[in-house]
C-alpha cells in the first residue's frame, strides 16, 4: 500500500472530492446562511441573498412564536428516554446470547431482527387505537415506549456484535479468581463493553431523534417532537424561510455533531454487523 | 493441600462423547501434565476441574471433598489461560489483586501480596502499566502472577506458552519448573507439545480421543510406552514404527526402534538402504534412509561427526535390547 | 460451553427483550388481522361486521391500487440504482489518498443525520419552489423557464430527496466495505498484469457484492415505508402516493380502517419477503 502517488494525481482527487462533497453538502450549507437572513433577503437571488446582512433575528422568533425549546426537550427526552430503556434491557439479554449461547440463540436474533422490519404502516391503526384507550396518544411516555421497541432489536444486536468480540476467557478468568456472577458483569464484562455500549447509545438517539412516522402520527401539539414540529411548517402563511431554516438548524445540529463521531458504528449498527 | 481425584468423570457436547468416563488421581504437590494431539479432550478436562463446564457424570473430588456441583469461584483453584485472558481495563497491580479483591482481603493485605508476587515474577517495573503496554512474556508472567496470590490448592495452565515465540518458551517454561519446586503446589499442566511435557512433568496422561492412553513419569513414557500411540507421541524425533516381515520375525505386529537405537554404517548392518534427506543440528545428524525392507524411510540420530551425502548406501542395524513389540491392537508385548 | 448455572441466569436476562417484543408484535398484528376481515369505519357506526376477504379484493381494485404499486417500485428502485451507482464512485473516489480526507467523509455523509421532515421542507421550498427556490433562481439566471419541480415533475424530485438522504449510507458501507479489502490481493492482481479497469472488474466489484446486496436489501425495507418526505412535499398529491402512503390515508384519513389494514397485510407480505433475503446475508454473517 505504501507508495508514493504523484502530487498531480493528488491534485486532482482532491479537487474532485472536495466539489462532491461541497456539492452534496450544499443544502445543509445553504439553509445555515439562509437561518441568518432577513424572510426579505431569504428570498431574493443567491447572489443578493449571500451580501445581503447577516442577523441572529430568526432563532429568537423561532423560539418566541412557537416554543421551539418546547419540542426541542420533547426530542430530548423521547430520544435519549426510549434509549436508555432499551439498552436497560437489551444489555442482559445480548450478554446472555454472547455468553451463554444455546441452539436457539442463532434463532431469537433473527427473529428479533425480522420485527425491525414490521412496517410500521401495517400496524399504525391497532396502536393508535391503543395509544387512546391506553390515555398515551401526544404523550412523551407513549413515544419513549414506542421507540423503544421498534429499535430494540439493533440494540439487541449492536450490543450483541460488541460482546462478541470480548473474548469468553477474560470472563472464564473472573470465575477462576472468584468473581460471582455480579461482580462478572459489574467489573469485568461493563468496563470492557463501555466504548460498545457507548456507541450503540449514540447510533440509537440518532435514530430516534430522526424517526418520522410515529412522531408525525402520535402526536399533536403537546408531546410533538422537532420532526413533528418541523411538519407544522409544510403549510406555511407568509414569508418564511428563513424562520424555517433557523428551526432547521436547530432540529438537525446537535444530531450532526453527534453523527460525525458515530460513522465507524453508523455501519456496523445498521447492517447488524455484516459490515464492519 | 491439592490432591485432585476424578471418579468415572465423563462429558458429552449434546450426543458427541468427547470424554467417556475416565478415572484420574492427582497427587498433592505433583506437577501433571495432560498432552495429546488437538482436540483429544485435554482442554476440556482442565475445564472440567476448573470447573468451568459442568460435567456430565462422575464427580470431580477436590482434597477429598465433592466439587462436582461447586461454583469455579469457590473451588480454590487458580487458572492460567492460553490467551492469558488479562483484564485490558486494570492496570497490571489491579489485575494481580483482583482475585484478592473478590476474596474481599482488606486493601494493605492486597497490596502486600502484589508486591511480593511481582517481586518473585519481575513485575515490579510494570505494576502500573495496562496489559496492552506489555510483552507476550510479561503479560504470561501477570496471568501467574494473578495466579499465585490466591494461594490456590491448584493451578490449571491451558496451553500457556503456545503463544509465545520459541526462544521465550524455553525461558518460560524454565521459570514455572522453578516456581513448582519452590512453591510446592500441586499443578495440571495442559500442551499438545511433548517435549513441554517431558522436561516439565513428574506425571504425564498421554490422552487421544477423549481415553487416558497411559499414565507415568516421562522416563516410563519414554522406555516403555504401553501403545503404539504413546510410543508415537512421545519423543522427538518420533520412534520408527514399522510393521510386515521384518516385525513379524519379532513376533510382533508392529515393532518400534527410536531413532538413537540405530546403527548407520557404511561397510555392513542388518538392513540396506540408501540416503535420503540430513538433517544437521551440530551436535547430532538425523538422516532418513529409505530401506529395501521397509516402505516408509527411518529416521537415525548419529553424531553429528557423521557425514553421509544425498543418495549414498548404508547399512542400519538396531539395538535389539531396545526394540519395542506392540500386537494387532496396537497394545505393547513384554 | 457454558454450565447449568449460567445457562439459567441467561434465560431469565433474555426473558425482557423477549417478551416485550413479542407482546409488540403478536398483540397489534392479530389486530390488524382481525381488522383486515371486517367492515370497520370508526366515523360511520364503527364494526359493521366480518366481510370475509372483500377488504383484500378491493384495496387490490381499487383505482389507486396499481399507480401506486407503480410509484412505489419507481421510487425505490429509482432511489436504489442512484445510491449504489453513486455510491460505489463516490467510495472509490474517497479511498484515493488526498488532503483533507476526513473533512470530505463529513461532509458527504451529513445528509444522513438530517431529519426526514428536514429534508423535505428544504428541498421542497428552497430548492424546488418554482418562485423563489434556488433552483428557480438558477434557471432565470440562464434565461430559462423554472420547472415546477414537485407537481410537473413530482417522482423524478421526490426520488432525487430520497437518494440524497441515502447516497451517505450507501458511501459510508460501499467505503467501508471498500477498505476491508486486502491490499496484496489487489498487488497480487497488478503483478499478474492486470490492468486498472481489470482490478477494478474482477477484484474491487466482486469484493463488493456482499456490502452492495446488504445496502439494497436494507435501503429497501426502509424505502418501502418513506413517509415523512411525502408527508410535507407533496401530501400524496401529483402520483407520489406509495403504498405505503395509501395505506395510511386509507386508515387515517379516510378512516376506513378495514380496507387499510387489509393494505397493512399486504405491506407486511411485502416486507417479509425482502427480509427473507436479508436475514440470509446477515445469518450467514453470524456464524462466522
Amino acid at each position: 500500500m505504501a507508495r508514493t502517488v504523484t502530487t498531480h494525481r493528488k491534485i486532482l482527487t482532491t479537487l474532485l472530492a472536495w466539489a462532491v462533497g461541497l456539492l452534496i453538502f450544499f443544502p445543509i450549507f445553504w439553509i445555515i446562511v439562509l437561518s441568518f437572513k432577513s424572510e426579505g433577503d431569504a428570498i431574493k437571488t443567491p447572489i443578493q441573498v449571500l451580501l445581503s446582512a447577516w442577523s441572529f433575528d430568526n432563532y429568537a422568533t423561532v423560539q418566541e412564536r412557537s416554543d421551539y425549546f418546547k419540542h426541542f426537550s420533547n426530542s430530548v427526552l423521547i430520544s435519549l428516554g426510549s434509549t436508555f430503556l432499551g439498552i436497560l434491557i437489551a444489555v442482559p439479554a445480548a450478554w446472555s446470547m454472547a455468553f451463554v449461547p444455546s441452539k436457539r440463540t442463532r434463532g431469537i436474533l433473527m427473529w428479533m431482527l425480522s420485527t425491525k422490519m414490521l412496517p410500521a404502516v401495517g400496524v399504525l391503526y391497532p396502536i393508535y387505537i391503543g395509544f387512546i384507550r391506553l390515555g398515551l396518544l401526544d404523550t412523551r411516555l407513549g413515544l419513549v415506549l414506542i421507540l423503544m421497541l421498534i429499535n430494540l432489536p439493533i440494540i439487541v444486536w449492536m450490543l450483541y456484535t460488541y460482546f462478541k468480540e470480548i473474548p469468553v476467557e477474560i470472563l472464564e478468568a473472573a470465575r477462576m479468581d472468584g468473581a460471582r456472577l455480579r461482580e462478572e458483569l459489574l467489573y469485568v464484562l461493563t468496563p470492557m463493553a463501555i466504548p460498545g455500549i457507548a456507541s450503540t447509545i449514540l447510533l440509537n438517539v440518532i435514530l430516534a431523534w430522526n424517526e418520522a412516522f410515529w412522531t408525525l402520527n402520535l402526536t399533536a401539539a403537546k408531546a410533538a417532537p422537532l420532526t413533528a414540529f418541523i411538519a407544522s411548517y409544510s403549510s406555511p402563511e407568509g414569508l418564511f424561510y428563513a424562520k424555517l431554516s433557523a428551526a432547521s438548524v436547530m432540529a438537525i445540529a446537535p444530531i450532526l455533531i453527534m453523527g460525525w463521531f458515530s460513522q465507524k458504528q453508523l455501519v456496523r449498527g445498521l447492517t447488524f454487523g455484516a459490515v464492519k | 493441600m491439592g490432591q485432585i481425584h476424578l471418579d468415572k468423570v465423563s462429558k458429552c457436547f449434546g450426543d458427541v462423547e468427547v470424554i467417556p468416563p475416565l478415572d484420574l488421581e492427582i497427587e498433592d504437590g505433583e506437577f501433571v501434565v495432560f498432552v495429546g494431539p488437538s482436540g483429544c479432550g485435554k482442554s476440556t478436562l482442565l475445564r472440567l476441574i476448573a470447573g468451568l463446564e459442568d460435567v456430565s457424570g462422575g464427580q470431580v473430588l477436590i482434597d477429598g471433598h465433592d466439587a462436582t456441583t461447586i461454583s469455579p469461584a469457590k473451588r480454590g483453584l487458580a487458572m492460567v489461560f492460553q490467551s492469558y485472558a488479562l483484564y485490558p481495563h486494570m492496570s497490571v497491580r489491579k489485575n494481580i489483586a483482583f482475585p484478592l479483591r473478590m476474596a474481599g482481603l482488606d486493601k494493605t493485605e492486597q497490596d502486600k501480596r502484589v508486591v511480593q508476587a511481582a517481586d518473585v515474577l519481575n513485575l515490579t517495573d510494570y505494576l502500573d502499566r495496562r496489559p496492552g503496554q506489555l510483552s507476550g512474556g510479561q503479560r504470561q508472567r501477570v496471568a501467574i502472577g494473578r495466579a499465585i496470590v490466591r494461594e490456590p490448592a491448584a493451578f490449571l495452565f491451558d496451553e500457556p506458552l503456545s503463544n509465545l515465540d520459541a526462544a521465550l518458551r524455553v525461558g518460560m517454561r524454565l521459570e514455572i519448573s522453578e516456581l513448582h519446586k519452590r512453591l510446592a503446589t500441586t499443578m495440571i499442566y495442559v500442551t499438545h507439545d511433548q517435549v513441554e511435557a517431558m522436561t516439565m512433568a513428574d506425571k504425564i496422561v498421554v490422552l487421544n480421543a477423549g481415553v487416558v492412553e497411559q499414565v507415568g513419569s516421562p522416563l516410563e513414557l519414554y522406555h516403555q510406552p504401553c501403545n503404539t500411540f504413546v510410543a508415537g507421541f512421545i519423543g522427538s524425533p518420533k520412534m520408527n514404527l514399522v510393521q510386515g516381515e521384518e516385525a513379524a520375525s519379532y513376533n510382533a505386529t508392529t515393532i518400534g526402534i527410536r531413532p538413537e537405537h540405530v546403527m548407520i554404517s557404511k561397510d555392513n548392518g542388518l538392513w540396506k538402504g540408501t540416503v535420503g534427506v540430513s538433517e544437521h543440528l551440530g551436535s547430532d545428524t538425523f538422516f532418513h534412509v529409505k530401506c529395501d525392507a521397509f516402505s516408509a524411510p527411518l529416521t537415525v540420530r548419529a553424531s553429528g561427526a557423521v557425514e553421509l551425502d544425498y543418495g549414498a548406501s548404508v547399512f542400519l542395524s538396531p539395538d535389539t535390547s531396545k526394540l519395542h513389540r506392540f500386537d494387532q491392537t496396537g497394545q505393547r508385548l513384554s | 460451553m457454558a454450565t447449568q448455572h449460567s445457562r439459567s441466569a441467561a434465560r431469565l436476562m433474555m426473558a425482557p427483550a423477549v417478551i416485550l417484543l413479542l407482546g409488540w408484535m403478536l398483540l397489534p398484528l392479530t389486530m390488524t388481522l382481525v381488522l383486515s376481515f371486517k367492515k370497520y369505519l370508526p366515523l360511520r357506526g364503527g364494526d359493521l361486521g366480518w366481510v370475509g376477504f372483500d377488504n383484500y379484493v378491493r384495496f387490490v381494485s381499487s383505482s389507486a391500487f396499481w399507480p401506486a404499486v407503480t410509484t412505489t417500485l419507481i421510487v425505490v428502485g429509482g432511489v436504489l440504482i442512484i445510491t449504489v451507482a453513486l455510491g460505489v464512485l463516490l467510495a472509490l473516489l474517497l479511498d484515493q489518498p488526498m488532503w483533507g480526507q476526513g473533512i470530505v467523509r463529513i461532509l458527504v455523509i451529513a445528509p444522513f443525520f438530517v431529519m426526514p421532515t428536514v429534508s423535505g421542507l428544504v428541498w421542497k421550498n428552497m430548492f424546488m419552489d418554482p418562485v423563489n427556490g434556488f433552483f428557480a433562481h438558477l434557471s432565470k439566471a440562464f434565461g430559462a423557464e423554472p420547472i415546477q419541480w414537485l407537481s410537473q415533475a413530482s417522482l423524478p424530485s421526490l426520488i432525487m430527496i430520497i437518494s440524497w438522504q441515502w447516497l451517505p449510507f450507501a458511501t459510508l458501507i460501499l467505503l467501508t466495505a471498500i477498505q476491508s479489502l486486502d491490499s496484496e490481493q489487489v498487488e497480487a492482481a497488478e503483478m499478474d498484469g492486470a490492468g486498472a479497469i481489470s482490478r477494478f472488474r474482477f477484484i474491487v466489484l466482486p469484493h463488493l457484492a456482499r456490502a452492495m446486496t446488504v445496502v439494497v436489501l436494507i435501503q429497501t425495507i426502509f424505502l418501502l415505508s418513506v413517509f415523512a418526505e411525502i408527508f410535507v412535499t407533496t401530501a400524496g398529491a401529483f402520483g407520489t402516493k406509495t403504498l405505503t402512503y395509501l395505506i395510511f390515508q386509507r386508515v387515517l384519513e379516510s378512516q376506513n380502517v378495514g380496507l387499510g389494514s387489509a393494505g397493512g397485510v399486504y405491506a407486511i407480505i411485502l416486507a417479509n419477503l425482502v427480509a427473507l433475503f436479508l436475514m440470509r446475508v446477515v445469518g450467514k454473517n453470524l456464524d462466522a
